[in-house]
C-alpha cells in the first residue's frame, strides 16, 4: 500500500492534466483561422474602392465621394486647447466634452467617430493641423455619389452589414457596406472587390510589436470592378420626369438583345437620399409611406391585368392552333353575348376580321377568337393547358430569370386554378372570357408586358431582360442573356398581327399618338380596376397602358407603359410611350405641346379620391383643372 | 570510487529526462523571451542566455557531486539544514527584495534563494532523522520531531513573503508516510479538503445531507454480524458538519476579499458573467491569459516562435511560473502531453529508484526529492491550466530561474549519486 501511494498519486495526476489539457487543447480549441479572434493579431483591412456603374452609353451613374471622419481614440487624448480644437472643427464646447464621453464608454482603445463626414474645405485644412492633437485623426472612406437623380429603383442602394450578412458570409467584417437592391445587390460581389488586410502582432497593452508572421497572411486589396449597364441614362432621366405625378411602370427593352433601356417606377425618389449619415431616417420616410409607397418598384413588382394588349397574344395562339386565320370575320353587335347576358363592347359594331379587330380593339373579335381556340379541342382542360404553354413562351406566369433584385411571377391561371373555383369539369372558354381581353384572372407585371412586346418585335423569340452589360469594358457572355428564348408561335404568324398593331398608330386607337417619321407598331389597353372602400368593392378610373415597339420592320426599341388610374390606354400611356420612343430614336422631341402636358399633368388628384371619403367620379374625360403643385422633394 | 564506476552506475534514464526537460523548458524560454531585434542565443545579457548560463553551471555542480563520496551528504546533512535556517533567518537583514517578497541574497552575477537549498537541506535532514536507528515514527514525539524538522523552514518563509515556497515543504510528509506514520492522518486531511471544497461549492445542507445519507445507508446495508461502532460514526458525523459549518464562517469572516475571490475563481463559484469579466481583468487575469494561450494552441500548436500571445507578453511571468502556457501555445496538445508524460515518466523512475535503495536513508531521501518535485509540477501545472488555485511556485527543470535550475538538479543528482552506492549496506 505505502509502497504504491506515491505512484498512484503521479499516475493520477498525471491522467488528470492530460484529460484537462485534451478539454483545452483538443475538445475546446478554436479550429483553423484562430488569428481573427486571437487578442495578439489585429486585422488592419484595407477597404478597395467600390466600382462605378456607368450607363449604356458610358455615362456615369454612381461613382465614390471621399468622405473624412475625424477619428478620436480616447485613451491617446492627450491635454490640448480645447477652445481652439473646438473653432478649428466647428464645434461648441458641450458637443466636444459630449462626444469624447460618449467615444470613452465604447472603448477607451478602439477609435471612435468623432465628427462624421467632413466637407473637402475642412478636411484640407485640418489635414495639416491634426498632428498637434494626439488621439485624434483623419480618416477617409468612400461613399457613394450619383450622378443622377433617376434610376434609384435600378441602381439600389448599399448599407451597413448585419449580423445576419455576417454570420452568412465571412468575407464581411462589422461596418462593411453591401448592396441592399438593385445592381448594387445582384453585382455585389463584381463591385465589392477584395478588402485587403493586414495582420498585426499586438503585445498586451495593444502596441504593434511587428507584422505577424511577417506579412506572409497578409492580402491585397483587389479594386472592385467597374461595370456598364444597360440603362440608357438619357431615356431613364427622360421617363421619370414623364413620370412625375403618376403612379404605375415604364420598361423599355431592345428587342435585338434584351437590354433593359429604362425601367422607370413611379412614384420614385433621388438615390442621394439613401447614402450617408440620412440614409436610415430617409429610408423610414420612404418605406412607410404606405400609399404612393416609392420604395415599391412597380416596373417588377406590380401585377396587375394586362388589359387589350393581352390580345395581341391571344391572336397569336389562335393563328397558331389553326382557329382562325386573319381574314376570319366575327360580328361585333356592339358587344357579345355570354349566355344570355351580354358584355359590352366600345369599338363600334360590325364584321371584325383580325386587323380591324386589333386597331378598334374590338371585345367581340377576341371572345369569338378565344371561344374557338378551345373550340378546337376535345376537352376544355386540353385546350387550357396549349392556352397556357403558349402564354407561358412569352414569359408570362413565371420569373423571368433576370438579374434584377426581385421580381413577380405574375399569373398565368392553370386548369387546377380553374378546377379550384369552379369545380372539375364546371367550367369552359364562356366562364374564363374575360382571359381573351386581357382583364380576368390574368396578371402580368410591366417588365413582363415589355418582354412580351419584344417578342412580338423580333417575331417569335426573346432575349432575357437583363441589366448587366459591360464588366471591366467586355461585354457579357451569359449564355442565359445572350441566347434567345423561342415562344412556341411560328414566325410567319407574327406579321398579320404585327401589321394590325402598326394600324393601330395608323389609325386605331392610338392614332392621337404619332410622331412624324417614325413608324410605330402599338397596342392601347384601359384596364378596369377595383378597390374597396370600407369594404365596399369601388371601381376606380380605369388604367392606362400602352405596349409598342419601332420601327415596326427593325425595332430597336420595346417599351410597355402603365399608368395607374390614367383612363383610357392611349391618353396617358401612349403619350408617354410615343414620347420615350421618339426621345430614344430621334433625341428630341418635336410635339413640345404635348411633352409639357405630359411633364406637367399629375394624376395625383385620381389617386386621392380613394381616401377623400366622399363620393367621387371615375373614368372623367377631362383634364384635370390644374396642374397640381410640385410635392416636395419626398416623395417625388 | 572511480568515477568509471559512478559513470557506469548511474541511472542513465533519470539522466536522460532531466536533460530532455531542461532542453524543452530552454528552448521554450528562448521563445517566450525572443525578439527578432536580438536572436542570439549565448548572449548572457538575455534571460535565454542566462539560463543557458546556469545549465552549463548545474552540469559542472552535478559532476563535482559525483565526484564527492556518497557518504558526504549523509555526514553533512544536518550542518546542511542548520546552515539554511541560518541563511533563512538571514534574509530578514539582508535579503534582497524581488517582486515584493525578500527571498534572494544577492551575489553580484546572480541572486541566491535560500529556500531552495533548504529544500534539499531539509530532504536531506528529515532522512538522516528517519534513518536513524534511535527513531521510531510510530512514537508521538518523534512524529513531533519529524514534522518541526519539515516546519521550521516555511515558519520563516512565509514572512518573506513566499507562501508557494514554504507550501512546498508539506510534501515532505510523503516521507514519514512513506515510513510508517498512519494513512489516517492523510484520510483525514483528505476529507477535510474534499468537505472544505464541496461545502463552497454546493453549501453546508447539501454536504450535511449527504453525509446523514451515506450514514443511512451504511446502517441499512451493513451486515448483521458487524459490531456497530454507533457511538465514534456519529460522533465522526457531527464533527464533518460541523466542520463544513465552520468552513463557512471562515470564508465569509476570516479570509480577505482576495483570498475569497482565488477560490471562486478555482472552483468557479462566480456565475454572474460580468463578475466573471471583471474577474478575468483583475485576479484572474494570469489564470484566463494562460488558460487561453494554452487552448488557442490546439492539437498541434502554433509553431516554434510563432505563438502570437507568447510574442505579445499576454500571459504575465510566462518565461518563469508560466512557461507551460508556451508549451501549450506553440507545440499544442503534442507538446504538453510529452512533458507531462515525461514528468510522470521520471518521477514513477524515481519512485523505482527509491525503492530499490537498500539504505534506509538513500530510499527516504529519495522520497524527498520525488515529493518536492512532485508538489512543484503539481501545483505549477494545475495553476497554468486551471484546475487549481493560482499559487506562484515554478516548474521544476523548465521555468527560468538560475539558482531554481541549480537547486533542482542537485537535489535530484544527489539522489542518484546516493543510487549509484545503493548496493552498499552502510555509507
Amino acid at each position: 500500500m505505502k509502497k504504491v501511494l506515491l505512484s498512484s498519486i503521479i499516475v493520477i495526476i498525471g491522467i488528470t492534466f492530460l484529460g484537462r489539457l485534451s478539454y483545452l487543447q483538443v475538445f475546446s480549441s478554436p479550429a483553423d483561422k484562430w488569428w481573427k479572434d486571437d487578442p495578439a493579431i489585429k486585422a488592419i483591412y484595407d477597404y478597395p474602392e467600390r466600382g462605378y456603374i456607368y450607363d449604356r452609353n458610358g455615362k456615369l451613374l454612381v461613382g465614390n465621394d471621399p468622405a473624412y471622419d475625424v477619428m478620436v481614440i480616447p485613451r491617446e487624448v492627450k491635454p490640448l486647447d480645447t477652445l481652439e480644437f473646438c473653432k478649428l472643427l466647428g464645434v461648441d464646447r458641450e458637443k466636444f466634452i459630449k462626444s469624447l464621453r460618449k467615444a470613452r464608454i465604447y472603448s477607451p482603445r478602439l477609435p471612435s467617430v468623432f465628427v462624421p463626414q467632413l466637407s473637402k474645405q475642412d478636411y484640407a485644412r485640418l489635414q495639416e493641423k491634426m498632428r498637434h492633437y494626439k488621439g485624434f485623426y483623419i480618416q477617409k472612406r468612400s461613399l457613394r455619389y450619383y450622378d443622377t437623380n433617376s434610376a434609384a429603383n435600378v441602381l439600389g442602394y448599399i448599407s451597413e452589414v448585419n449580423e445576419r450578412d455576417l454570420s452568412k458570409n465571412p468575407e464581411y467584417t462589422q461596418g462593411e457596406l453591401t448592396g441592399r437592391t438593385g445592381v448594387e445587390k445582384v453585382y455585389e460581389d463584381t463591385l465589392r472587390g477584395r478588402k485587403g488586410v493586414q495582420y498585426i502582432q499586438k503585445d498586451r497593452f495593444n502596441r504593434d510589436i511587428g507584422r505577424y508572421k511577417d506579412g506572409s497572411l497578409d492580402l491585397e486589396p483587389v479594386q472592385g470592378k467597374e461595370i456598364h449597364i444597360t440603362i440608357d441614362k438619357v431615356l431613364q432621366e427622360y421617363g421619370e420626369k414623364l413620370m412625375h405625378g403618376k403612379w404605375g411602370g415604364i420598361v423599355a427593352i431592345e428587342p435585338a438583345s434584351g437590354e433593359i433601356l429604362s425601367m422607370i417606377s413611379g412614384p420614385t425618389y433621388d438615390p442621394s437620399l439613401l447614402v450617408g449619415r440620412k440614409r436610415s431616417a430617409n429610408y423610414s420616410k420612404l418605406h412607410y409611406d404606405s400609399i404612393s409607397r416609392p420604395t415599391f418598384d412597380r416596373a417588377i413588382l406590380a401585377e396587375s391585368s394586362p388589359g387589350s394588349p393581352f390580345k395581341t397574344l391571344n391572336a397569336l395562339i389562335a393563328l397558331q392552333e389553326g382557329a382562325i386565320t386573319p381574314n376570319t370575320n366575327i360580328q361585333c353587335y356592339n358587344g357579345f353575348y355570354v349566355g344570355r347576358t351580354k358584355r359590352g363592347c366600345h369599338c363600334g359594331g360590325g364584321l371584325r376580321n383580325m386587323n380591324v379587330g386589333i386597331y378598334k380593339s374590338c371585345n367581340a373579335y377576341f371572345a369569338g377568337t378565344f371561344r374557338k381556340i378551345y373550340e378546337r379541342f376535345e376537352t376544355t382542360d386540353d385546350a387550357h393547358d396549349v392556352w397556357e404553354k403558349h402564354m407561358k413562351s412569352f414569359g408570362l406566369g413565371n420569373y423571368l430569370g433576370s438579374d434584377l433584385h426581385t421580381g413577380r411571377k405574375g399569373r398565368i391561371p392553370t386548369k387546377e386554378y380553374y378546377d379550384k373555383w369552379y369545380g372539375d369539369n364546371r367550367w369552359s372558354s364562356s366562364y374564363i372570357i374575360s382571359n381573351s381581353i386581357g382583364q380576368g384572372e390574368i396578371a402580368v407585371t410591366p417588365i413582363q408586358l415589355a418582354n412580351m412586346t419584344a417578342a412580338i418585335a423580333n417575331r417569335g423569340h426573346y432575349f432575357t431582360p437583363h441589366l448587366l452589360k459591360k464588366v471591366e469594358g467586355k461585354d457579357i457572355t451569359f449564355p442565359d442573356f445572350v441566347k434567345p428564348k423561342h415562344t412556341t408561335i411560328d414566325k410567319h404568324h407574327f406579321e398579320p398581327v404585327v401589321q394590325g398593331m402598326a394600324e393601330v398608330y395608323r389609325r386605331g386607337t392610338a392614332r392621337g399618338v404619332q410622331i412624324p417619321d417614325i413608324e410605330i407598331a402599338g397596342k392601347t389597353g384601359t384596364v378596369e380596376n377595383f378597390t374597396i372602400i370600407d369594404s365596399v368593392k369601388t371601381q376606380l378610373t380605369d388604367h392606362s397602358v400602352f405596349v409598342a415597339f419601332a420601327p415596326v420592320d427593325k425595332p430597336k426599341i420595346a417599351i410597355a407603359v402603365y399608368i395607374e388610374n390614367g383612363y383610357y390606354g392611349a391618353r396617358y400611356a401612349g403619350h408617354i410611350a410615343s414620347l420615350m420612343i421618339e426621345k430614344y430614336l430621334k433625341g428630341t422631341i418635336t410635339r413640345k405641346d404635348l411633352e409639357k402636358r405630359m411633364l406637367e399633368r399629375t394624376l395625383l388628384h385620381e389617386y386621392a379620391k380613394p381616401y377623400s371619403g366622399e363620393e367621387f367620379r371615375i373614368n372623367e374625360y377631362n383634364w384635370s383643372p390644374r396642374p397640381t403643385p410640385k410635392p416636395e422633394i419626398l416623395p417625388r | 570510487m572511480s568515477g568509471r564506476s559512478v559513470l557506469k552506475r548511474i541511472d542513465w534514464l533519470s539522466v536522460l529526462f532531466y536533460v530532455l526537460l531542461v532542453t524543452i523548458g530552454w528552448l521554450n524560454i528562448y521563445s517566450s523571451t525572443f525578439t527578432d531585434a536580438d536572436p542570439s542565443i549565448f548572449n548572457f545579457s538575455t534571460l535565454h542566455g542566462k539560463q543557458l548560463f546556469f545549465f552549463g553551471a548545474s552540469i559542472v555542480t552535478i559532476i563535482v557531486i559525483m565526484a564527492l563520496e556518497a557518504s558526504f551528504f549523509e555526514r553533512f546533512s544536518s550542518l546542511l539544514y542548520i546552515v539554511s535556517v541560518v541563511l533563512l533567518l538571514g534574509l530578514f537583514f539582508f535579503g534582497k527584495t524581488i517582486a515584493g517578497a525578500t527571498s534572494w541574497y544577492s551575489l553580484g552575477f546572480f541572486n541566491l534563494q535560500p529556500s531552495e537549498l533548504a529544500k534539499v537541506g531539509t530532504a536531506l535532514a528529515l532522512a538522516k532523522y528517519l534513518s536513524d536507528i534511535q527513531t521510531d515514527i510510530k512514537r508521538r514525539k518523534d512524529q513531533l520531531y519529524a514534522f518541526l524538522i519539515i516546519l521550521i523552514p516555511p515558519f520563516l518563509i512565509v514572512p518573506q513573503p513566499d507562501p508557494g515556497s514554504a507550501l512546498i515543504f508539506f510534501a515532505l510528509i510523503f516521507v514519514i508516510f512513506r515510513e510508517g506514520l498512519p494513512l489516517y492522518y492523510l484520510a483525514i486531511g483528505f476529507l477535510a479538503v474534499l468537505v472544505f471544497v464541496t461545502t463552497l461549492m454546493f453549501g453546508t445542507l447539501w454536504v450535511g445531507f449527504t453525509i446523514v445519507l451515506l450514514l443511512v445507508l451504511f446502517f441499512l446495508l451493513k451486515k448483521k454480524r458487524f459490531k456497530l461502532p454507533i457511538v465514534p460514526l456519529i460522533t465522526f458525523a457531527v464533527v464533518t458538519i460541523l466542520f463544513s459549518l465552520s468552513v463557512n464562517f471562515v470564508f465569509n469572516s476570516v479570509f480577505e476579499q482576495r483570498h475569497r475571490d482565488r477560490f471562486s475563481l478555482w472552483l468557479r463559484l462566480e456565475k454572474d458573467p460580468a463578475k466573471l469579466e471583471q474577474i478575468r481583468k483583475t485576479i484572474g487575469y494570469n489564470t484566463y491569459q494562460s488558460e487561453k494561450a494554452i487552448e488557442s494552441g490546439g492539437f498541434f500548436g502554433k509553431g516554434f516562435l510563432e505563438g502570437t500571445r507568447t510574442k505579445g507578453d499576454f500571459v504575465p511571468e510566462q518565461h518563469t511560473d508560466y512557461i507551460f502556457s508556451t508549451v501549450g501555445e506553440e507545440w499544442g496538445f503534442i507538446g504538453t502531453a510529452t512533458v507531462v508524460i515525461l514528468f510522470t515518466l521520471m518521477l514513477l523512475r524515481l519512485v523505482h529508484l527509491a525503492e530499490r535503495q537498500k539504505n534506509n536513508f538513500s530510499r527516504m531521501y529519495g522520497y524527498g526529492v520525488i515529493s518536492i518535485l512532485l508538489f512543484h509540477y503539481f501545483i505549477n501545472i494545475g495553476m497554468v491550466i486551471g484546475v487549481l488555485p493560482t499559487i506562484g511556485i515554478p516548474l521544476p527543470f523548465f521555468s527560468y530561474g538560475g539558482s531554481g535550475l541549480l537547486f533542482f538538479s542537485i537535489l535530484l543528482f544527489v539522489f542518484l549519486k546516493l543510487d549509484t552506492n545503493r548496493l552498499k549496506e552502510g555509507i
